[in-house]
């Protein structure tokens, strides 16, 4: 948005009004036009006013250009141009009044349009005033946005230290505390302990007291003597003698003899103890120069210059071995070089065995395809399968173990006969299965002839049935042929009863 | 092992002689001397009053019994027994009585320690000692017999007096600077002394036979100090225990502490082995169920067995919380035993009472750790090998050894509570010593004593 420039030249006011009436007409946009009307300068306004004029209505188009004007008037809301028309197809005539009142409105109309412009245009710098107020006021806060932020930043560092700081005096607090506290009961400890001192002193005072005054009480004094039979001899045989100077002397020399062969012989100790380790010293000096020496016979590549200094060293320490074999160990000189030399061949281990952990490091990350080398992996990998393997073996050992215990456990005293036992167990068990199959099949048979004699008893029954049945017809028969015919009717009734019972018998 | 047959004692006086072949024993006011072996009566003294104290001569020929209420002194002959001698302090009365190394001297204590009087058995000839000190262990003998180390105190300080046994004279005289001596011990060898200080201020000074300061040691300040010292048999090392639960060794060369062993309540080191004793449930029948049933407190049940568990680490011990306003407080080490050969140091943390600490003195480490049942009351090594008898004033005895360790209850009807007991010189043989009785215990020889250790407690 730029700065508005309004142009308000009084002089052009009225030319202004009819040319921006025109503008209005012939754009259809009136206020993108006003705008334009705006940012032009006044004069070439002037110079335009003609060019409109004449381009908007000339002496040709008079109709043309009223019956627009009224039609657009109309559209706009104004009352029409022409007059009222008495008939439909007639000439309409120009109303002079309508026009001018038209002319008037218009008129009117500019000005109000003007005066919101302008106000319009105030409200504008208003705003754009405003505007830049605010924004200086915005970068102004930022700033002090800003500078709160960064103080309360500082701030809160300030009362982190401040916190740490506190919490330290705490904890000197506490400890501070709690040495007192010990201290304290320190002192409470030794307090009663100086107390039941004190009392138990007190206590023998005052029986020494009551024995005092028993004493002085007492006439009778008990005679303090020994009653012996005979004397005894002395344990060692010998005589007892006087307490003279010479015997005084005599304790004091055999008191220094008894000090000096204990020192003697602490000393002694301490000689061979001496002695050993410095034979181990030396033992672990030739083997470490063993250890280092091989070096000689390697590839000229890998020799460095500690290999050279081993060399050297062999030398030296093959004459110091010599030398201190002569001195025998008991100089301070000899000692110093014993211990110098040790450590110096430690050195040169020390540095060898990190010179092949850098080697093996080495040769791992170049990938050192040599078959003699296996890479790390496969060997750790080989490693934890052989430990898996020795877990599993131990386990099954484990369990194993505690089988075989719990068996002994739950075995009795004697162990050969439950031995035994289970031997014979195991022929009674054999027996067992082979009597239970004999059983079964023994079983099955009987099942089978036990069915066929059911079958046989059903069909003799049948038979037996049929028997009867042949036997009360043929009994019948004879009876019928044998008696007359009441005898016959009777018995036979009677027969036929009885036979039907025997034949329901059966 | 095979126990003997019960015997009366009274006030736990029960002594082997130095020879190993006899064995003392008091019966109230009756001074009962048997054979080791047959445990057979050899001879029987009757003296004037109760007996409080017995000891033998160093060459096992006198026994001195010592009655202090009635200052008395009696001394009975092995050899004669019509030999009588009594020694009749009279009105300064009696505290303490002991042989002179030379087994012909008696030195008595006065009462309040107003002096110490040698009375001797050759001559008649008196001497008196001033101002000895009145402490727990004022006097001291060199093992071989020929020096005594006396603690006097004269004018509120502490001094040391040396005397030559064999006539009494007075070698050396120092001050020491302690501010009240507590206790007083020559090393094995005879050539340094170890004088303390009291509890109140850790202070361990050590002399040389001549008199001269060699060094002194303190570890703290302020807390309470030492409890118990003991020397090693090859006066090698010397072993403090303190209020604090520690063992501090000093180191014959420079007197300065060579380690310090904790007493911790929780052992959590997979390589020391932890006996427990469990109690072996009573193998009960059908209607065996005893009736009324036990009281409770009543002690341990005199009839029930116990064995030897091995606990897996981590083991927490029983501890005992020490009443803090009363003095001598039950903390810290109070018993300290070197086994003879040097190589073990057995330990009692006074707070943990049950459990004895093993400490292996080559390793410089803890060995072992037993807990008992009940707080163990005494333990004593064995003189010929490293092998420790405990008892907790139960009716059973506890063997420890490196191969293992036994539990072992004394037969006998009613209850043997074992409150002390002593090794006979050989190792043969120990004397279970209880309030009213006293038996002997007979070790099999070495072999089988390994081996019923294994079978008992099941553990190689």
């Amino acid at each position: 948005m730029g700065d508005w420039m309004t142009v308000t030249d009084p002089g052009l006011s009225s030319e202004n009004k009819t040319l921006s009436q025109h503008t209005s007409e012939t754009k259809m946009s009136p206020s993108s036009l006003y705008s334009q009307q705006v940012l032009c300068s006044s004069i070439p306004l002037s110079k335009n006013v003609h060019s409109f004029f004449s381009a908007f209505c000339t002496e040709d188009n008079i109709e043309q250009s009223i019956s627009y004007l009224d039609q657009e008037l109309t559209t706009f809301g104004f009352p029409s141009l022409y007059e009222e028309s008495k008939g439909k197809e007639t000439k309409r005539e120009l109303n002079i009044i309508a026009v001018l009142n038209c002319m008037n409105e218009l008129l009117v109309l500019q000005r109000k349009n003007l005066l919101a412009q302008e106000n319009v245009e105030t409200q504008n710098l208003k705003l754009g005033s405003d505007m830049d107020h605010l924004q200086s006021c915005y970068s102004k806060l930022k700033e002090q946005l800003e500078t709160s932020r960064r103080e309360m930043i500082g701030l809160q560092e300030r009362d982190r230290q401040l916190q740490c700081k506190n919490r330290n005096l705490h904890q000197l607090l506490k400890n501070e505390k709690d040495e007192v506290q010990k201290l304290q009961n320190i002192i409470a400890s030794r307090a009663t302990q100086y107390n039941h001192d004190m009392k138990r002193k007190e206590r023998e005072y005052n029986k020494l007291k009551e024995r005092l005054h028993q004493l002085v009480m007492n006439k009778k004094d008990k005679k303090i003597a020994m009653d012996i039979l005979n004397y005894v001899g002395r344990a060692d045989g010998k005589r007892g003698s006087w307490r003279t100077g010479k015997t005084e002397a005599r304790n004091e020399d055999e008191m220094y003899k008894i000090l000096l062969n204990d020192y003697e012989y602490r000393q002694k100790q301490i000689l061979m103890e001496n002695a050993e380790l410095k034979k181990v010293l030396q033992q672990m000096k030739k083997e470490m120069i063993s250890l280092l020496s091989p070096q000689k016979k390697k590839p000229r590549e890998r020799v460095d210059d500690s290999t050279g200094t081993v060399i050297s060293d062999v030398e030296e320490d093959a004459g110091e071995l010599s030398r201190e074999s002569i001195w025998d160990l008991s100089c301070e000189t000899v000692r110093e070089q014993l211990t110098n030399s040790i450590r110096k061949q430690w050195r040169i281990l020390k540095s060898h065995v990190e010179k092949l952990d850098n080697q093996v490091s080495k040769v791992h990350l170049e990938g050192f395809n040599d078959e003699d080398v296996i890479s790390r992996q496969d060997h750790e990998q080989e490693t934890e399968k052989l430990e898996l393997e020795i877990q599993q073996c131990k386990e099954m050992i484990k369990t194993q173990q505690q089988l075989l215990q719990q068996q002994l456990a739950t075995a009795c005293d004697d162990d050969t006969t439950s031995l035994l036992r289970d031997c014979y167990l195991l022929e009674e068990k054999e027996r067992l299965k082979e009597e239970w199959s004999l059983f079964k099949e023994q079983k099955k048979n009987f099942e089978r002839e036990r069915r066929s004699f059911t079958e046989a008893a059903i069909r003799l029954g049948l038979e037996r049935k049929a028997f009867e049945e042949e036997r009360a017809s043929w009994l019948k028969q004879q009876f019928l042929n044998m008696t007359t015919f009441d005898h016959q009717n009777s018995e036979n009734v009677k027969l036929f009863s009885a036979f039907s019972g025997i034949q329901s018998m059966y | 092992m095979n126990f003997s047959e019960v015997f009366k004692l009274s006030g736990l006086l029960c002594k082997f002689s130095p020879d190993g072949k006899y064995l003392a024993s008091c019966v109230q006011y009756r001074l009962v001397v048997r054979d080791v072996n047959t445990l057979q009566i050899v001879q029987l003294y009757t003296c004037l009053d109760q007996i409080q104290h017995i000891e033998w001569s160093a060459d096992s020929l006198f026994i001195l019994c010592a009655m202090y209420k009635r200052g008395l002194v009696q001394v009975w002959s092995l050899e004669q027994p019509e030999w009588h001698c009594k020694i009749d302090e009279g009105s300064a009365g009696l505290v303490a009585s002991c042989w002179s190394p030379d087994g012909r001297h008696i030195l008595n204590t006065t009462e309040f320690h107003l002096r110490i009087t040698v009375w001797s058995l050759c001559t008649k000839s008196v001497s008196y000692i001033k101002y000895p000190k009145a402490c727990l262990q004022g006097t001291t003998f060199t093992r071989d017999g020929r020096y005594m180390a006396l603690a006097e105190r004269r004018d509120c300080k502490d001094y040391v007096s040396i005397f030559v046994c064999s006539d009494w004279q007075l070698l050396r005289h120092f001050d020491t600077d302690t501010q009240d001596l507590t206790g007083i011990e020559w090393a094995p060898n005879g050539c340094v002394l170890a004088v303390w200080d009291t509890c109140l201020e850790y202070k361990i000074l050590l002399y040389s036979l001549d008199g001269r300061l060699l060094s002194a040691y303190s570890a703290y300040e302020w807390s309470l100090g030492i409890k118990s010292v003991a020397w090693s048999p090859s006066s090698q090392f010397l072993a403090v225990g303190s209020y604090d639960g520690k063992v501090r060794i000093l180191n014959h060369v420079t007197w300065k502490m060579i380690t310090e062993f904790e007493h911790p309540a929780a052992i959590n080191n997979p390589k020391i082995v932890v006996y427990k004793e469990a109690e072996k449930s009573p193998q009960l029948g059908l209607g065996c169920l005893s009736f009324p049933p036990p009281r409770a407190g009543a002690g341990p049940l005199p009839t029930s067995e116990s064995k030897y568990e091995i606990a897996s680490v981590p083991v927490s011990l029983q501890t005992l919380k020490p009443v803090t306003d009363r003095a001598n407080p039950k903390i810290g080490v109070g018993m300290l035993a070197f086994s003879p050969d040097s190589y073990f140091l057995a330990t009692r943390n006074d707070n943990v009472p049950n459990a004895v600490w093993v400490w292996d003195i080559q390793k410089l480490r803890l060995f072992a750790v037993l807990e008992q049942l009940s707080p163990v009351r005494a333990f004593q090594w064995d003189p010929q090998q490293p092998r420790l008898a405990i008892c907790t004033g139960g009716s059973r005895v506890y063997l420890w050894s490196p191969a293992g360790c036994l539990s072992v209850q004394v037969p006998g009807e009613g209850d043997f509570a074992v409150l002390s007991l002593c090794w006979h010189l050989s190792g043969d043989s120990m004397a279970l010593l209880s309030k009213d009785h006293f038996c002997l215990c007979f070790l099999e020889t070495e072999a089988a004593v390994g081996t019923a250790c294994r079978q008992l407690s099941g553990h190689t």
